[in-house]
């Protein structure tokens, strides 16, 4: 495995750099937070990274996609991640995206696809129930009824729902777990908005006797533990490719901070008990690099233990992420508290990321399990 | 069939052929490896048989070229002989700070008359070497040291103590840093020399550790005669050839790549882990595998030209660190088992042997702060460092 990038994937990674820092700088974040903007990110911004094929980087180009993958679809979420950019791309264009493109029907695929490529239509993916992901204890039942199901239950955290044109929902049927596509505007279902501590958006779902057919049934009845795989897989690889952009970034800025501030006559970086920590973090930060392009190539690859892989990633990135935002208040004293200055952001949206789709304790377990210890 | 297939294929079935049935057992101690060297004593036939055929193959140092005892292989040949090998459970017929390290030095600093000298006799394992860098008063502050030697004509007259060097009481020649010129800044001044331990004047006095293993010794010289042509690179210069040493050191001291994963200890005795030490070792392997995949990136890293720098000292103080901490586990993991000192149960005392052993990985080679050091300066380029 050779984890270095091609000349494509240099020039994409270069590309996305640059629009992001343009487009969607930590301004952008500050301003939708302070201005109480509805939807939570820019509808501006996601049409312009439609443009630029963002969107569709998952999707087949049957479908209206420019298919690139996932190490290059790594190299915008972590730009994302460095800019804290807010927009669906995980919810609609990883999640959904992924999930449709891998077991959908072929008619399925050919409405919602090319939607979302030209980011007309959102989509979320509702899967966590509990205070902590626990996707093996789903309580949402779809129950037969007709020609169709019923749902009845509730989800939480379910990222981006509150703007979701549609959702993914995850449901236990007689026949085992299985995912409805499920219009958010369905008699039955009520949607609450929770802004995160991120200033990003969830929701909470109530499904009171949600109708739903079998035309809107994705994959095989029964068939969702597979498709929750698929969206795990996808969704957490990027969540730590995100968190690398982010904690790189609290690093860059934490650094330049240490060259800078003065206190005792001395430029604080000149202190040893800060320089080792730095450095330290610094190694830390070069193993997440190496994971995140990993569990990327893991998939690309479809690798046969990607889960795995994957699930070390995200435990890797989740605890290294933490640490730098966690090192990066610390090293900025006071300032590092104040909402002036983005640190505090980071450490926000990174305890988020962290927490989304299993945090570092969830990974290992999954892995002594994995591995039978 | 491509070339590289071609290679395999008779790679795989010579060492059928030729490895010998004891030398496709997993080398169990230092001890237990073959070294090498005019003293040498063979475990067993097997051993000296795999050792010399290996030789006359140019496979202990596959990759060297012809001329001095090597193969002359490429990079992908020389991994899928390593990889065939793995695939038999064949040993390393020769472990060796020749091959390993002054190696290294004199393709890149010798003469090609030192190279035809040395580097032959070493690939077929009839010279053990040592290195002779750390002094009593020069440790982490190597480029501090003071050992002595005064241009005497066609001779160097070295005196001084190095302390720290490996197996120095069974090794055959030394290489070695003395001060050639104290009278400009530290780096300055320092030679880089080669020398006979049975040279008149030297004295080797073995350091008991914490483990009850000697695998140091303290080296004195004494009004030793070195000739100059042992002289290598240039006089003064030995600083760059330490470092390009040292950076070499670490990256080995750095790959802890090759040797039972802790899953498969546990595997292997069914032991029990309780909630707390099982969610250790998962957080340990998570991180012995992102900087296995680092290894792997900074080697594809090197591969495509661009030079590793200070990012080594980021291999050795992690791989380090980490293996500390593998082998704190370990302990943690055998419990009682771990505890044993002696006897053959206990393959004499390996693995709590091994858990003192590793705490000198972050001494030896660069100290951990050491390599914090390096990387806040070089590549953080915080002020001061």
């Amino acid at each position: 495995m050779a984890l270095l990038l091609n000349e494509d994937e240099k020039m994409l990674a270069e590309s996305a750099a640059g629009f992001f820092a343009d487009k969607a700088p930590v301004r952008q974040l500050r301003a939708l937070r302070d201005d109480k903007d509805e939807t939570g990110f820019s509808k501006a911004l996601w049409s312009e990274m439609a443009d630029m094929g963002f969107t569709s980087v998952l999707v087949p180009e049957e479908f209206g996609g420019v298919d690139m993958g996932f190490m290059a679809a790594g190299l915008i979420a972590e730009e994302m991640g460095k800019n804290l950019s807010a927009s669906p791309f995980l919810s609609t264009a990883v999640l959904a995206a992924q999930a449709l493109k891998q077991h959908a029907s072929t008619e399925q695929k050919a409405k919602y696809l090319p939607q979302i490529c030209t980011g007309e239509t959102l989509f979320s993916v509702a899967l966590d129930e509990t205070s902590k992901h626990t996707p093996s204890q789903m309580e949402l039942r779809a129950t037969a009824s007709g020609n169709g199901f019923k749902l009845n239950g509730s989800k939480c955290m379910v990222i981006d729902g509150h703007v979701a044109d549609q959702i993914l929902v995850f449901a236990n049927t007689d026949d085992g777990l299985s995912v409805f596509i499920v219009p958010a505007n369905a008699d039955g279902l009520s949607i609450e908005r929770t802004i995160m501590a991120d200033s990003r958006n969830a929701a909470r779902m109530d499904f009171d006797n949600v109708e739903v057919t079998g035309e809107q049934l994705v994959g095989a009845l029964g068939g969702g533990v597979e498709v929750l795989d698929t969206v795990c897989n996808a969704g957490r690889a990027l969540l730590a490719a995100e968190m690398l952009g982010a904690s790189s970034q609290v690093f860059e800025i934490t650094t330049a901070f240490l060259k800078e501030r003065k206190q005792f006559g001395k430029i604080i970086g000149e202190f040893q008990a800060l320089q080792h920590r730095a450095s330290h973090l610094y190694c830390e930060l070069e193993l997440c690099r190496s994971a995140v392009f990993s569990a990327l190539t893991a998939l690309d690859d479809n690798a046969e233990n990607v889960g795995a892989i994957v699930g070390m990633a995200k435990a890797k990135l989740s605890s290294v992420a933490k640490l730098a935002a966690l090192e990066a208040v610390q090293m900025h004293g006071g300032m590092g508290m104040t909402d002036e200055i983005d640190v505090g952001l980071y450490l926000k949206r990174i305890r988020v990321a962290q927490e989304l789709l299993g945090d570092a304790d969830f990974h290992r377990e999954q892995i002594a399990n994995h591995k039978g210890y | 069939m491509s070339d590289l297939k071609e290679f395999r294929l008779e790679t795989r079935t010579w060492l059928e052929e030729n490895c010998p049935p004891k030398m496709r057992t997993p080398v169990k101690s230092d001890k237990d490896a073959c070294w090498g060297g005019r003293n040498w004593e063979f475990a067993n036939d097997d051993q000296k048989l795999w050792l010399d055929r290996m030789a006359a193959k140019g496979w202990t140092s596959p990759s060297w070229p012809k001329e001095y005892g090597g193969a002359g292989l490429s990079r992908a040949e020389a991994k899928v002989l390593q990889q065939e090998m793995n695939a038999i459970g064949a040993r390393s017929p020769l472990s060796s700070f020749g091959i390993w390290m002054l190696g290294p030095a004199l393709l890149k600093f010798g003469t090609d008359e030192q190279r035809l000298r040395f580097l032959p006799e070493i690939c077929r394992g009839e010279i053990r070497w040592c290195q002779g860098y750390s002094e009593p008063a020069a440790g982490s502050d190597l480029a501090s040291l003071a050992t002595k030697a005064e241009d005497k004509g066609d001779h160097f007259l070295v005196n001084g103590q190095k302390i720290w060097t490996s197996y120095a009481d069974q090794a055959d020649w030394i290489f070695c840093l003395v001060r050639t010129d104290n009278t400009g800044k530290k780096h300055h001044g320092i030679s880089f020399v080669l020398f006979d331990m049975e040279s008149k004047g030297v004295t080797t006095k073995p350091i008991l550790l914490i483990s009850g293993r000697s695998p140091f010794c303290e080296t004195f010289f004494e009004d030793v005669q070195v000739p100059k042509e042992n002289l290598v690179g240039d006089l003064d210069k030995g600083w760059s050839i330490a470092k390009y040493l040292l950076t070499h050191e670490r990256e080995m001291i750095g790959d802890i790549s090759g040797t039972k994963t802790l899953n498969q200890i546990i595997t292997e005795k069914k032991y029990q882990l309780g909630p707390m030490l099982r969610a250790r070792v998962a957080e340990y392997e998570v991180d012995e595998w992102a900087f296995s995949q680092t290894l792997s990136r900074m080697l594809s890293e090197a591969k495509a030209g661009a030079s590793l720098g200070a990012k080594s000292s980021m291999l050795k103080y992690y791989g380090t660190e980490l293996n500390k901490r593998k082998h704190e586990l370990l302990m943690d993991i055998t419990g009682h088992d771990g505890l044993e000192w002696e006897g053959d149960d206990s393959n004499d005392g390996e693995i709590s042997r091994m858990w003192l052993r590793t705490k000198g990985n972050s001494i030896e080679g660069g100290t951990s702060e050491v390599q914090l050091n390096i990387i806040s300066k070089h590549i953080l380029q915080l002020p001061g460092a």
